[in-house]
């Protein structure tokens, strides 16, 4: 049983009200950081915990904080980006509806550190009911005095808003979700100026990802070191994986970073194995934008060792034969799944969520989504298959936001793992209206490629 | 004592420049001009916020600075990134670049209607520039291109939704010339458009000036809506006394007939500058003076030789300067083979239209005896 950091009192009666969750050992990070630490001491208590960034990129945290420029009489900003909108992703959601101080404790802590007054959630619109969850720990905390003027006697001031978003995919991006937040049109900025220059109201602002804030808490708490000892390598600590998919146990886990993908699928304390007794086909590891994985590849690397629920094995050996942690939205497909209709499904996802600005983005996935629909219904023409490969090859890293580079990566390895199952919708269009392709030899094992 | 500027050096294409810091990396490029400038179709200089956003002008940086000479690893959008002191900047050098600019024109052309024998931009249309300077000769897109419901927005602009690259120059006038924006980007995708949210009129007296920045024919002038081709009109640089504006225009003329009036414009497609200032003008300076009377005519207008008007013999050509001489230090290019004499249509002395057929094989074989 791993150690859990951010869930362990998930069950408690009631944690979503302040006199449970305070007696539960909460806020007691606020206390310490603000009555006997420096802010600059809680950075460099988050460097040494060696935290990364849980929205997906995985830049270490500490690091972004001490890029934050502090020019004087400038306020700075600290947002939460709570516009969870990645499909496959839903774990910020169940850490804000189920234990709702812990981001507000994270946010304090946090707010303290970088100096800022005014912070804010910036969460989706569609998680309407936790605005209200939101807004309603926020005003007990400020009747507890953690939040306002002179919080616990120490000087500091600090207000949270919450902030709704109106429904879009873009604005999780860190720069649109700004200009959203400022009033605008959530289009992503060009950078630079990054944030930590010129954020939210062109002044300095660090934008990080609900869980992320929430880590804080158990880093001020126990330390960054005791918080570095979990995990393996630069994958430091737990991490909130929201599991989906052809399971028998969906649901958001929280795992220590040193655990094999095959125990996550299979152990009985996590997913519990594939559904009515099904065989693994394949496997999204960090929400919908990262490649997917065929099994034989997602259980082992391409150098035969056994693949690993952290950063650095799941991106092990590049996009070639590798994938990435993402923002932990792990979706499992049996053999049951259509890989075809399911790189369709994405496609037309990131074609409604493109914000229009750039133009290989705007038109590159329209076109894609065409393509895989004529290959899904039994349309298709050989050269679809190679048109999509050159799509997906000018979209990506041509664009000012990653959301061109999302929208290409999916179909990308949908096409370098899952040739041979577009072609077959190609050359059987009758049958595969009928059928699917099935595992396939996607669970053969691999021969190991032996280094040179 | 005045301090000195620092410039900074850098080389696009393996030709140095120095520039002042914080010049952009078209900017720079546009200071040696010719093939080494990366096309734009949403970067306006005189606009400020604008680019970025089409990703033609996209070069690759192979040394980022001279401080930090490592290469930026993805291709960078040249419009909106400053130069640094030693940086290294490869255009059409780089076959990344040309590839990748090849794609965006394609992905600028799949929705777009190619209407361009009924469209009145064509032939001073930055996108039919584009397409034939980088485009491909065929088109992979097999599916219906995307249209929009009809939106009539006043009296003069003319708006073509389908033509629309979503350049957002027009939304950057309504900023920053007139005082109320009634217009805007709405939806979001491929299937956002430019639009007047609550069916409005644009009435604003600098409204026309988004005809002029539009790269495409989305947005054109209805008081010139099919009255003529560009190429059959005759530019001439005129001015008035306006209250309102510098009065400095150019009137496409047919005979005597001024059927348009636009803002002058310099070689990149963009407003000229007057006093330092862009030369916007109002738009009863471009609607309503539809007169010769109304104008003091200054001459004719300079028009690149690329360009489509030319081939109206206009006299006002910019034929650019025979270097071949200057290259060769006097002497004249030694010629593989002369041609001219072998057969009459190679022959310049020779009228074409006075041969009695074209050349054929047999006429090299008569020649050779």
């Amino acid at each position: 049983m791993g150690r859990k950091l951010l869930l362990d009192k998930i069950k408690v009666e009631n944690i979503r009200l302040y006199d449970v969750y305070r007696r539960e050992g909460g806020y007691r990070s606020v206390e310490r950081a603000l009555k006997t630490m420096t802010p600059d001491a809680v950075t460099e208590e988050v460097k040494k915990s060696g935290l990364r960034g849980r929205g997906g990129a995985g830049f270490p945290t500490g690091m972004k904080w001490g890029f934050l420029a502090k020019p004087a009489e400038v306020p700075r900003y600290l947002v939460v980006n709570a516009d969870e909108s990645e499909p496959g992703t839903f774990k910020d959601r169940y850490l804000m509806e189920f234990i709702p101080h812990l981001l507000i404790e994270g946010m304090i802590t946090s707010s303290y550190a970088l100096g800022s007054n005014r912070s804010y959630i910036y969460i989706r619109g569609e998680y309407e009911w936790i605005v209200d969850i939101l807004e309603q720990a926020i005003t007990e905390a400020k009747n507890n005095g953690w939040l306002g003027k002179n919080i616990l006697g120490t000087g500091f001031d600090c207000e949270i808003y919450v902030h709704r978003g109106a429904g879009a995919y873009i604005c999780g991006e860190e720069t649109a979700l700004l200009e959203s937040l400022e009033g605008k049109r959530g289009n992503p900025r060009i950078k630079p100026p990054f944030p930590a220059v010129k954020g939210l109201y062109d002044c300095p602002t660090v934008v990080n990802n609900v869980e992320t804030i929430a880590a804080v808490v158990p880093i001020v708490n126990d330390g960054g070191t005791e918080y570095a000892k979990i995990g393996i390598g630069k994958s430091t600590g737990t991490k909130l994986i929201s599991a989906c998919g052809n399971i028998n146990k969906q649901g958001v886990y929280e795992i220590e970073m040193n655990i094999s993908v095959e125990e996550f699928i299979y152990s009985d304390e996590y997913c519990g194995g594939i559904a009515k007794g099904r065989k693994l086909k394949a496997c999204i590891p960090g929400g919908s934008s990262v490649p997917i994985l065929p099994a034989n590849l997602l259980l082992t690397t391409a150098k035969g060792e056994k693949r690993l629920m952290t950063y650095e094995s799941l991106a092990d050996g590049g996009f070639a034969t590798g994938s990435m942690m993402g923002s932990g939205g792990f979706i499992v497909l049996d053999d049951s799944q259509c890989v075809v209709r399911h790189t369709y499904t994405l496609a037309r996802f990131y074609r409604h969520e493109s914000c229009g600005q750039c133009s290989p983005c705007r038109e590159g996935t329209g076109w894609m989504e065409k393509i895989l629909w004529n290959i899904e219904t039994g349309k298709g023409k050989m050269s679809d298959i190679d048109l999509l490969w050159d799509i997906q090859r000018k979209i990506e890293g041509n664009t000012i936001c990653p959301l061109g580079d999302a929208a290409a990566w999916p179909v990308a390895a949908a096409i370098r793992h899952f040739r041979d199952e577009f072609e077959w919708h190609i050359t059987n269009p009758e049958d595969a209206q009928r059928r699917n392709f099935g595992l396939a030899h996607y669970a053969d094992p691999l021969k190991v490629a032996t280094p040179a | 004592m005045a301090e000195e500027k620092k410039l900074f050096k850098v080389t696009i294409d393996n030709i140095t420049i120095e520039v002042e810091p914080g010049t952009t990396v078209l900017n720079a490029a546009r200071k040696i001009g010719g093939d080494v400038t990366p096309p734009a179709m949403c970067y306006y200089s005189k606009l400020q916020g604008s680019g970025g956003k089409c990703r033609t002008c996209l070069v690759e940086v192979a040394a980022g600075s001279a401080a930090d000479p490592r290469p930026m690893p993805k291709l960078v959008a040249s419009c909106r990134t400053n130069v640094m002191d030693g940086m290294v900047v490869k255009n059409i050098t780089s076959d990344k670049v040309t590839d990748a600019r090849n794609g965006v024109v394609e992905f600028l052309l799949i929705n777009h209607p190619l209407d361009c024998p009924i469209c009145d931009q064509a032939g001073e249309c930055h996108l039919q520039d584009l397409g034939y300077e980088h485009g491909k000769e065929g088109t992979r897109y097999e599916f219906k291109r995307r249209t929009f419901e009809k939106e009539d927005i006043g009296p003069y602009i003319q708006l073509h939704m389908t033509r629309c690259i979503l350049c957002y120059r027009c939304t950057y006038v309504a900023d920053q010339l007139t005082d109320k924006r009634v217009h805007g980007i709405l939806d979001r995708g491929d299937h956002a458009e430019i639009s007047t949210y609550i069916s409005k009129a644009i009435d604003n007296d600098f409204s026309g000036n988004m005809i002029d920045v539009c790269p495409v024919g989305a947005l054109t002038d209805k008081t010139f809506r099919f009255k003529n081709r560009v190429w059959f009109t005759k530019p001439v640089d005129a001015h008035r006394n306006c209250d309102k504006c510098c009065g400095k225009v150019t009137l496409w003329q047919r005979g005597d007939e001024v059927l348009r009036v636009t803002a002058r414009k310099d070689e990149w497609g963009e407003v000229q500058n007057y006093d330092g200032k862009p030369g916007w003008i109002c738009n009863d300076c471009r609607f309503h003076k539809k007169k010769s009377s109304d104008w003091v005519i200054e001459g004719l207008t300079n028009i690149n030789r690329h360009s489509v008007i030319g081939q109206g013999k206009y006299p006002g050509l910019v034929i650019p300067k025979e270097t071949i001489a200057e290259v060769m230090h006097g002497r004249d290019p030694k010629l593989l083979m002369d041609i001219h004499d072998i057969s009459d249509v190679n022959d310049p002395s020779v009228d074409l239209s006075l041969i009695e057929g074209p050349a054929t094989s047999k006429t090299f074989e008569k020649n050779e005896q």
